[in-house]
């Protein structure tokens, strides 16, 4: 297998194990606890690495994984003291974890390979250079093996635990009265990403792990309501990414973590715009055709309320209602354009008058209105 | 020694004002719940960091941060958009949009090393902060930003508290809360670019939120809290630029991250009524209260039942207790001593125990309040 083959492999293994627990975060608003944690892992890793020294042991995982939980864990305690709040609490608590591995690497360990720039970049170049080896027999790129045991991990804690899952993130009171503990499957889930944040940033740095986690599930969000084609989706969009982005990288030679998060960006913001159900372009024509429907339906309760009176030239005067609703010229031209096709007004002498049919849609709409409050 | 050199001066200087101006501006971020808008804009800047200089060849820093403060800008804009057209809620619009520019300014950084000639050596500062590089120059140009930023503050404080606190009221009042807002956004985006030199993208965000937090927990009033929270930024400026010039190998920014850090637990744990520690003392009143308030009530009833007042009970009797210890039985007989120094219990010769006249009527006074 070619080296640009065995990276986008592990690229795409990498984006589907993120978008798994990534789902979650982000329906529980809790993206951000995936910056703190791929901060926070490097920390777990230096005690780690101190207390075994060595930079391949799976104990480092283990600490690192740790970390990631003691992470939450600590800026839930903050929280508690319901003295700071929130996102307060994520702001201190990981810069200060981070603060403390920068330190301990650059006083003890400038001499060992730990270099906090990968940490934060990862080399997915480098990737293809770290090989499993069985018997001395070759099978591939070591990430290929390490990630896919993670991907598996994963998809296993997804499928068996769907549904607290899902309880869990749409309504955790009604987890309790089930009777399995929401912080439970809370701390579970944070223990996935931190396992995955450390498997992952070693191949592609944190960065990455944060658009792969949030990224891809985000984008996914915006096309689909259904919790499970929102996971198959963001796994997708998450493969995609990291292909486009490998390549868009090889193109220009430049660092492909860093091409792999702007696709995630680019991708992101083509649905964002274009999305058929909730797209940019969608929002916006139906916010302006409500806009339009409102402001015909003002036009005719006003018509509607000076029908027959006193006043009802200067009111409805074709030349002088502008001055009473106080539109702009070319926004009352529109309107009345637009319910002169329907049918329902008609202008008579210079006055604007309702249709019957306008008539009787005023007052429809104008008791759907009342009895609305 | 340390005090007359003229590096450590020129550092410590600047992490001071670094510190006084993302406390001022921190305040603002931590109440209006935006603190982690800092992390995104920090790490938003590379970018345009990167594009500056790409642009202009130049290494200036009022030219690089310039770059930031736009790209800063374009992101806040960005992630704002994205709350306000879509169901996406700010936090994960905050972690996208983190990791997008961060990869293009990693992306772009990649870029300039392989042109020829152009010599990119330094850029990388800003991605964890490099102090000991800060020039004389760089300091004017933060004591410049710095006083038009609390100059603005000073200005428009009105404005700023209201639309912070409250921004319904705000619209009410009349007022274009949203040319407040935006001003305000462009004043906190433009203290994190200027902390970006000192303590890098990754370490701002606590720069902006740490002190503000700190100084939050010793005051209701928001004056104060800027005040207090721009000099424990400065304080720990200073501390964490000395510290790391004392001691060999220990970079600034994680140094002075470290100090506020420092500053936050203590206030949180001492800081006078909110603190923790005042709270548990509290708390533990209130319980010991409550205990006594129960063992009254046992006292009470027993009164009633026997239609004398001065009728003495033995504590066994007072508190029912099949597996009454010594312990158990000591702790009574301290709640009934509490209670007969408060004049609402009394004991005769054989240490048993009644309820005093003060006693019934509190009793009866805290019941009358519970049907209220």
């Amino acid at each position: 297998m070619s080296p640009q083959m065995e990276i986008q492999i592990i690229a795409v293994i990498v984006a589907v194990a993120c978008s798994l627990p990534g789902v979650f975060l982000v329906l529980r608003k809790m993206s951000m606890m995936s910056d703190a944690i791929t901060h926070t892992i490097l920390l777990g890793i230096v005690i780690g690495f101190f207390m075994v020294n060595s930079l391949t042991s799976p104990f480092l995982i283990v600490g690192a994984a740790l970390m990631g939980v003691i992470t939450v864990f600590l800026t839930e305690m903050l929280n508690n003291t319901k003295l700071v709040s929130e996102d307060s609490a994520i702001g201190i608590v990981f810069p200060l974890l981070f603060s403390i591995a920068i330190v301990i690497i650059s006083r003890y360990a400038s001499s060992v390979h730990l270099d906090t720039d990968s940490v934060l970049l990862g080399e997915l170049a480098f990737a293809p250079f770290n090989r499993m080896k069985v018997f001395g027999v070759d099978i591939g790129a070591k990430a290929i093996y390490s990630m896919g045991g993670i991907l598996i991990i994963n998809l296993l804690f997804v499928i068996i635990f769907f549904k607290e899952l899902k309880i869990v993130t749409f309504d955790s009171a009604l987890a309790t009265v089930l009777g399995f503990s929401p912080s439970l499957i809370h701390y579970s889930l944070m223990t996935i990403v931190s396992i995955t944040a450390v498997g992952a940033f070693e191949s592609v740095g944190s960065i990455l792990v944060i658009a792969f986690m949030i990224g891809s599930p985000v984008t996914a969000y915006l096309i689909t309501d259904n919790l499970k084609s929102m996971i198959v989706l963001s796994g997708l969009i998450g493969g995609l990414n990291g292909i486009l982005g490998y390549q868009l990288a090889s193109l220009l030679d430049v660092s492909i973590a860093g091409s792999m998060a702007v696709m995630t960006g680019v991708v992101f913001l083509l649905v964002f715009i274009f999305s058929p159900s909730r797209g940019l372009l969608t929002i916006v024509s139906r916010r302006k055709r409500q806009k339009i429907e409102f402001a015909g339906k003002s036009l005719m309760f006003h018509i509607y309320n000076h029908e027959g009176k006193e006043d009802e030239a200067l009111e409805s005067g074709i030349y002088t209602i502008r001055g009473h609703l106080q539109w702009n010229e070319k926004f009352l031209k529109l309107i009345i354009e637009e319910l002169k096709d329907k049918e329902k007004i008609y202008i008579k002498d210079d006055i604007i008058k309702l249709t019957k049919s306008g008539r009787e849609y005023a007052i429809k709409s104008y008791e759907e209105i009342v009895s609305g409050f | 020694m340390i005090l007359t050199d003229y590096t450590l001066q020129i550092v410590s200087l600047g992490s001071a004002l670094l510190g006084i101006i993302s406390g001022i501006l921190g305040s603002f971020a931590v109440i209006r719940k935006e603190s982690l808008l800092g992390d995104a804009i920090s790490h938003s800047a590379l970018p345009g960091i990167a594009l500056a200089f790409l642009m202009t060849q130049s290494k200036k820093t009022e030219i690089l941060l310039l770059g930031a403060l736009i790209s800063g800008l374009l992101s806040t804009f960005i992630i704002l958009s994205i709350v306000k057209y879509s169901r996406i809620k700010f936090d994960s619009a905050l972690a996208l949009i983190l990791s997008v520019f961060f990869g293009g300014g990693i992306v772009l950084l990649t870029y300039i090393q392989k042109i020829p000639n152009a010599n990119q050596a330094g850029l990388e500062k800003f991605i964890f902060g490099q102090a000991s590089t800060f020039l004389k120059r760089d300091i004017e140009i933060m004591g410049i930003l710095g006083i038009v930023l609390i100059a603005l503050v000073l200005i428009f404080w009105k404005e700023f508290k209201i639309v912070s606190f409250d921004r319904d009221y705000a619209e009410s009042l009349g007022f274009s809360s949203q040319r407040v807002n935006g001003l305000l956004f462009i004043m906190i985006v433009t203290a994190i670019i200027i902390g970006l030199q000192t303590v890098g993208v990754i370490l701002m965000s606590a720069m902006l939120t740490a002190p503000a937090v700190a100084a939050r927990q010793w005051t209701n009033k928001l004056s104060v809290m800027v005040v207090l929270s721009a000099l424990f930024g400065a304080i720990s400026g200073v501390i964490g630029t000395i510290l790391s010039s004392l001691v060999s190998k220990l970079p600034t920014g994680p140094m002075i991250v470290i100090v506020i850090s420092i500053i936050v637990i203590f206030s949180l744990c001492f800081a006078p009524n909110r603190g923790l520690i005042w709270k548990y003392f509290r708390d533990r009143k209130k319980q010991r209260t409550i205990n006594e308030d129960q063992v009254l009530v046992n006292l009470y009833h027993l009164a009633m039942n026997h239609e004398d007042l001065n009728h003495s009970h033995n504590i066994s009797i007072i508190k029912p207790d099949k597996s009454m210890t010594a312990k158990s039985a000591k702790e009574l007989t301290k709640k009934l001593e509490s209670l007969g120094s408060r004049g609402l219990a009394k004991k005769d010769y054989f240490n048993k125990w009644a309820i005093t006249e003060k006693g019934l009527e509190y009793v009866e006074n805290y019941f009358k309040k519970e049907e209220l």
